[in-house]
Formats: C-alpha cells, structure tokens, sequence
C-alpha cells in the first residue's frame, strides 16, 4: 500500500494523478478462512482491523451483502461522545472515543475527526439530576465530562435559545473531548488498512446459510458459493436477528427504523453537536454547511430502512424552538436505517449458543461512536475467547438479569 | 403514515394514534418457571424479516389493545383481529400465504 501524505499529493499532481492505488483490493472468496466476519460496515472491519493488528490473524473475510459501509455507518449523524452512566459502557464508549483521537494516523486516511465538543441540554428537572448524576458518574470513570450551567451553553451555542416557553435550556453535560467524525471515512480507511493486511473484502456476497457440525461453525452459504472459516463474527446490526436465525438462535432484539435528515447549506453558525433528548432531537452541522438533524425511532418493527414522517415532523418541530434559525430553513435530504435494539438498550457483544460464533450487535440508535471500540473489543473476544470490555455485554445477561440500563442511552438520542 | 382497523372501534385509525406493543401470542411463564423460560418471554424475540404477527394499542381512541399481521419488508398489513385470540383468523392466514407461501404459524392453532 502507498501511503497517503503531502508528498503523495504532490508526487500525484506531477503526473496527472494517474498513480494512486484502489483502496482495497477485489477479491474473489477463497475456499476457507481463519475467521469470517459478516457485515462490511464499521463494526466488522474494525473488529477485522484489530485482528490483524493486535492478535496476527490476517487470514480473514469480511464478507458484505450490499456495498462497503453501506448501511447505518453510511446513515447515522456521525455524533461521537461516551457519556455514559454506568461503568461497562463508559469503558467500551471511553475506549472508542480515545481510539478515534489518533485513527487518522493509525490508518493513514483521514477520517475527519473533529472534537469539537457535545453537550446532551437538560431541559426538564429530572434530566437536570440525570446528567449532573452522570458528570458525576463519569469523573469516577475517568471520562471528562461537566455540567454548565444555561449561560454557558449560550456561550458555547449563541444560536439557541434558552428562554424556550415550552422547553427551556436548563443547564447541559458537556464533554469537550466529544464530537463528529466522517462517517464513510470511517469505514473506507478501515476498508483499506484491512486489505493492505492481506484481509478478502468481498461485496456483493449474502450470507444466505450457517452450516456447522456438532454444535460448531463450519462456514457460511454464500450467494457465491460455501465458504468455510474456523470462527465466525457476525456483525450486522439491523439483520442481526435474521442472520442469528439461519445459525439456529434466538436473539433479545427488534430492528426498528431510524430517521435523519439534512438542511441545505449554510454558514457555519454552530461548532458543537447538540443533543435534546427530550424532545428526540439532535443538531450538528457539518463541514459542508448542512444542518443535520436525527430524530426517534419508530415503535414497531419495520426492515424498509424507510420510517414515518410524523417523527421527523416532531422532531423539527421541536428543535424550532430552541433553534429559532432552523425555521426558514429548507430540508434537502431525508433518509432512515434499520437499527438493532435491545432490552436495556446497551449493545452485545457476546458468544452464542454455537461454538465458534460470536455476534456483535444491538448497538441501536448509537453505533458509530462505538466503532473503534467495538472492533476492538470484538477482536479479542474473537482471538481469545473472552475480553475485559466484552465481560458485561453478554447476549445472557438478560437470563440472569444483569442488565447495563443506560439512562443517557434512552434508545433515542445518539 | 401507516394505517389499521381498530376491530373494536372499527374504525380506520392513523399510526400517530396507536402504540406499538411489539410481538403477539408469546407464550407467559409464571412464577417457577426457568430462567431461560422467562428470558424467551421477556425479552427473546421473533424479529422476522417477513410476516410480523404484533401487538397494537389504539391509544388516542378506545385504549384497547388490539392484534395485526404486518409484513416489516413491505409494511403491508393483512388484517387486524381482537386481543383475545389465539391465532391469526383464517382468512388472514390465507391472505398472509397469497403473498409469502412458505409462512407457515407456528403458534396455537
């Protein structure tokens, strides 16, 4: 692989660009594989990068049914923040979050990090104890968070206003170190760190069967051909369930829709991520001008990657009034994915009842930030067995109810 | 917008005034039963890509809980029958394999 750099560029415009490398490279599947992963979005070529990188498997697959980074990585609002309540989040979230400060370097493509800072408005009471619990929570945890008062987020946010009738701005949990990152950068540069190990990314290619034998993986029925692996890690987020059925389990999961949207351009007017989750809403706008806005999910189980435009309609509503400047502003792009939730709204990162099988899902409404972490985590359950990150997101805790119930994590906003 | 009938109002009623309630006929366990028995009723689910048999609650109208077969590939919706009934009617079911031929209930008959 060629790196990326100022003297790559230069050395290109010397000869009409006509030197850069693909990306990664298209492979047809080999015949079997150390460890496949199902799912080429975040998630999986994270967890395939750190394989590699940390534990020396590079004998991998990662196979996709649609196209690289083609589902909620390339559907979410791009919020990057770990202000989690309970102790095993703030760990994976906290992990995530301090991996991405240096992913632009570690994968030689950037991803656009930009800490630009997150605040999650406190505008009832009881999200005032909420997040003040919160900041409190996290500095035992080591995440830097605080609680600021109305005014500062004035100050942070000159755009807002926080003498709402309705929903006044009542203080906020701000974490500086938090905020956006792009979303396909993500994926791409994961994408081609991995092919540059030796790793087959294959698109195109549905997982349409689990064959094992004796209660352990074999491989995998493919719409190109059977491919057979030792392990096998399924991360695929809304069709987590689907896929759990074909490998004969059961998971604690519903696939609902997600929705957000984009305004047309502007000037830049905000340079933070701001969170409402009481009235479902959340605001950042991105290096392009475009306001982008997310919303709630809908209730009922849906795999259109279509959802109801009543919420987005809630949703703008809502954040009009506490953003009085969005009013006259035109909407140009409205688009929803399948996410995966669970009962606590906390993901699993987990092994299953088939030997050799581990799933990586429920993430939700909040996956992106999650990816770095996520594949980090997931790799060294994959290459060990167990991880200390991965410790508490069984898919059993349900059974034996140890649930991670996430107050910040309202399977809304994120 | 999605749209049900409401079988007891009989009315026709807009998604914005029903609640979701997520899978119908799970199968209860009480007191003493196992672990796994209450996980699989709690919290386990079917979450098919396909025919959805699912609770439904006209929240805005009557307030009463009512069962739908839905398909959550192409939101199509076969029919609406009363809480207190063990398995999709008949016609539903006949409806619900015009379309998809291999769904088979695996519920009570």
């Amino acid at each position: 692989m060629k790196r990326y750099s100022a003297f790559a560029i230069a050395r290109e415009a010397m000869r009409h660009h006509q030197g850069w490398e693909r990306a990664w490279a298209k492979r047809a599947p080999k015949k079997k594989y150390d460890v496949i992963i199902v799912g080429a979005g975040g998630h999986g070529l994270a967890t395939a990068y750190y394989l590699g990188k940390n534990f020396g498997i590079t004998n991998v697959a990662v196979l996709e049914k649609g196209w690289l980074g083609g589902g909620n990585t390339g559907r979410n609002t791009t919020i990057i923040r770990s202000n989690y309540l309970q102790d095993p989040s703030a760990a994976i979230y906290e992990k995530s979050r301090s991996l991405y400060e240096t992913l632009s370097q570690d994968l030689n493509y950037n991803v656009m990090f930009s800490p630009r800072g997150v605040i999650m408005l406190a505008q009832t009471q009881h999200e005032i104890r909420g997040y003040q619990r919160t900041a409190h929570a996290n500095s035992l945890q080591g995440v830097e968070t605080e609680w600021i008062g109305p005014n500062r987020v004035k100050e942070l946010c000159p755009i807002m206003n926080i003498n709402g009738p309705r929903y006044p701005v009542l203080g906020g949990l701000w974490q500086a170190r938090g905020g956006t990152a792009r979303h396909d950068a993500v994926a791409w540069g994961y994408a081609r760190a991995c092919s540059d190990m030796g790793m087959d990314i294959i698109q195109k290619c549905e997982v349409t069967g689990v064959t094992r034998e004796g209660g352990k993986v074999t491989g995998v029925e493919t719409t190109q051909g059977h491919i057979g692996c030792d392990k096998l890690g399924m991360v695929v987020a809304g069709h987590a369930s689907v896929l759990a059925e074909k490998a004969g389990f059961r998971l604690p999961i519903e696939s609902v829709a997600l929705q957000a949207l984009v305004s047309e351009p502007i000037k830049p007017c905000m340079d933070i991520v701001v969170m409402a989750n009481t009235v479902h809403g959340y605001l950042s706008q991105s290096d392009k001008g475009e306001m982008v806005i997310g919303g709630g999910t809908d209730g009922y189980n849906n795999y259109t990657q279509r959802g109801s435009f009543h919420h987005i309609e809630e949703t703008v509503r809502a954040l009009v009034e506490t953003f009085p400047i969005l009013s006259r502003l035109k909407m140009l792009r409205q688009w929803g994915g399948i996410v995966d939730v669970t009962g606590d709204r906390s993901p699993i990162l987990s092994k299953t009842p088939v030997d050799g099988i581990f799933v990586n899902c429920g993430w939700g409404t909040g996956g992106f930030k999650a990816i770095p972490g996520s594949g980090w985590a997931m790799a060294e359950l994959i290459a060990k067995g167990e991880s200390p990150l991965t410790e508490e997101f069984s898919m059993f805790r349900f059974r034996e109810g140890k649930f991670i119930d996430e107050s910040v994590a309202a399977g809304v906003a994120h | 917008m999605l749209m049900l009938h409401c079988p007891y109002c009989g009315q026709d009623v807009d998604e914005t005034d029903l609640h979701a309630g997520g899978e119908a006929h799970l199968k209860r366990f009480g007191p003493g039963s196992s672990d796994e028995d209450f996980e699989s009723y709690l919290f386990v689910r079917k979450n098919p890509k396909g025919i959805h048999v699912e609770r439904w609650r006209h929240a805005y109208g009557c307030g009463k809980w009512f069962l739908a077969a839905r398909s959550t590939v192409t939101l199509e919706v076969f029919g609406t029958y009363a809480a207190q009934t063990k398995s999709p009617p008949a016609d539903i079911q006949e409806k619900i394999r015009a379309v998809d031929p291999d769904w088979t209930w695996e519920g009570e008959a």
